[in-house]
């Protein structure tokens, strides 16, 4: 069974003025799909991997054979991204963090203002193509990273928790070289909810 | 002495349309002179501002590499174009072409297909190492000098370089360019020096 493109939760007006109705176009049906598409192409033949789920592969990502292994980390990087990102955003949201996230970002990170500030940094300070993240890491607890390419957290070890998207097609129809500007916008749609019930299951 | 932003060879509107002055705006005027900017505030008080761009390329990492060798690949990526280029090299780089790739067709296959590969920001280069002509490609800020290669020709595929003229069609931005914009006077000049 292939990979397939999960729909967008929302339509790609719903963003605005935060994220553009152009640019939610062509990243969900142009470059989320392109990794989809060359996910399935990569693993076409490569017996063993039938059924599972894109999360798990990664997770076990030394699994792929090694001349196909590159192309999975970054296909099959790029669709677990991209399908956790769409989920963690949606219109009216923003806000602040709530239960038991609100409480870990508290006693883990220092506080949301600290948290938001450190994110930012990792958002804003990756050189080239990438990701910032909030995730859950092996030993239970929050940590702020970011990663390059597609790179999933998920091969180290690590639960995505909340995650920015700082490849320039994300923003630059918009923002264009205003990377920080976008990181800025992006806390107005960012879905608390959808990041609290990430983190009780990976605590559960 | 500050690093210094160079001139564009050519006016911001010169390679319409095949690149928008638009582009040319933002990654000559906000990307380019960002990374110039960054790395006179890295150097800034510090022995290394005394350094030249090359050798702060050869010798240093992290910050001071990124920005010192994006301020040397966008001087060099600039003067890898020129409005009504394209066509093919002649001389000593069009012999060496059809030596080490078959023939300039394989040789622009080649090349286009580096570019459209690379996964994430970078760039293609044509480069001379050893004494043979390849096809590399580099991530973010890398570029050939660091590996002991001298540089021919390049492309800039970080997607600031197409997006706005583009969008994610990366292939169709690297057809256009190599059909209509490379300077092979200068990859010839780059070579002889070589």
């Amino acid at each position: 069974m292939a990979f397939t493109l999960p729909e967008l939760p929302y339509a790609c007006d719903a963003l605005e003025p935060y994220i553009d109705a152009r640019t939610m176009e062509i990243h969900h049906s142009k470059h989320h799909a392109g990794y989809v598409a060359k996910l399935n192409a990569a693993l076409e033949g490569v017996k063993g991997f039938d059924g599972k789920s894109v999360e798990d592969i990664l997770r076990n990502i030394d699994a792929v054979p090694e001349a196909k292994r590159q192309a999975v980390i970054n296909h099959g990087g790029g669709h677990a991204n991209h399908s956790l990102f769409w989920q963690l955003m949606g219109p009216g949201k923003g806000g602040d963090p709530s239960r038991a996230l609100a409480g870990a970002i508290d006693s883990e990170l220092g506080g949301f203002a600290t948290f938001k500030e450190k994110f930012a940094d990792a958002a804003a300070n990756r050189f080239g193509s990438g990701w910032a993240w909030l995730t859950r890491n092996g030993s239970g607890r929050l940590q702020i990273l970011s990663t390059a390419n597609q790179d999933s957290p998920l091969m180290d070890g690590h639960v995505p928790i909340l995650g920015l998207d700082v490849w320039e097609h994300a923003y630059y129809l918009k923002y264009q070289n205003k990377r920080p500007e976008y990181i800025e916008a992006w806390w107005n749609v960012v879905d608390w909810a959808k990041a609290n019930e990430l983190y009780r299951a990976a605590n559960g | 002495m500050a690093f210094t932003l160079p001139s564009l060879p050519f006016s911001k509107s010169a390679l319409e349309p095949i690149i928008s002055a638009e582009t040319l705006e933002f990654h000559y005027g906000k990307h380019h002179q960002a990374y110039v900017n960054n790395l006179n505030g890295l150097v800034d008080g510090k022995p290394e501002a005394n350094r030249t761009l090359e050798d702060l390329i050869m010798s240093a990492e992290g910050g001071v590499f990124n920005n010192a060798a994006q301020v040397w690949n966008h001087s060099f990526y600039w003067n890898c174009l020129k409005p009504g280029g394209g066509g093919r090299p002649s001389g000593a780089l069009a012999a060496a072409i059809d030596r080490d790739f078959g023939s300039f067709d394989a040789f622009k296959e080649e090349f286009s297909a580096a570019a459209a590969k690379l996964f994430g920001s970078g760039w293609a280069w044509l480069v001379l190492a050893d004494d043979k002509l390849k096809i590399v490609q580099t991530s973010n800020a890398d570029l050939p000098m660091k590996h002991m290669q001298t540089a021919l020709l390049t492309i800039d595929v970080w997607e600031h370089a197409y997006y706005i003229d583009y969008r994610n069609a990366r292939p169709k931005y690297i057809e256009a360019v190599f059909d209509n914009l490379l300077n092979w006077e200068f990859a010839e000049q780059n070579l002889a020096r070589a």
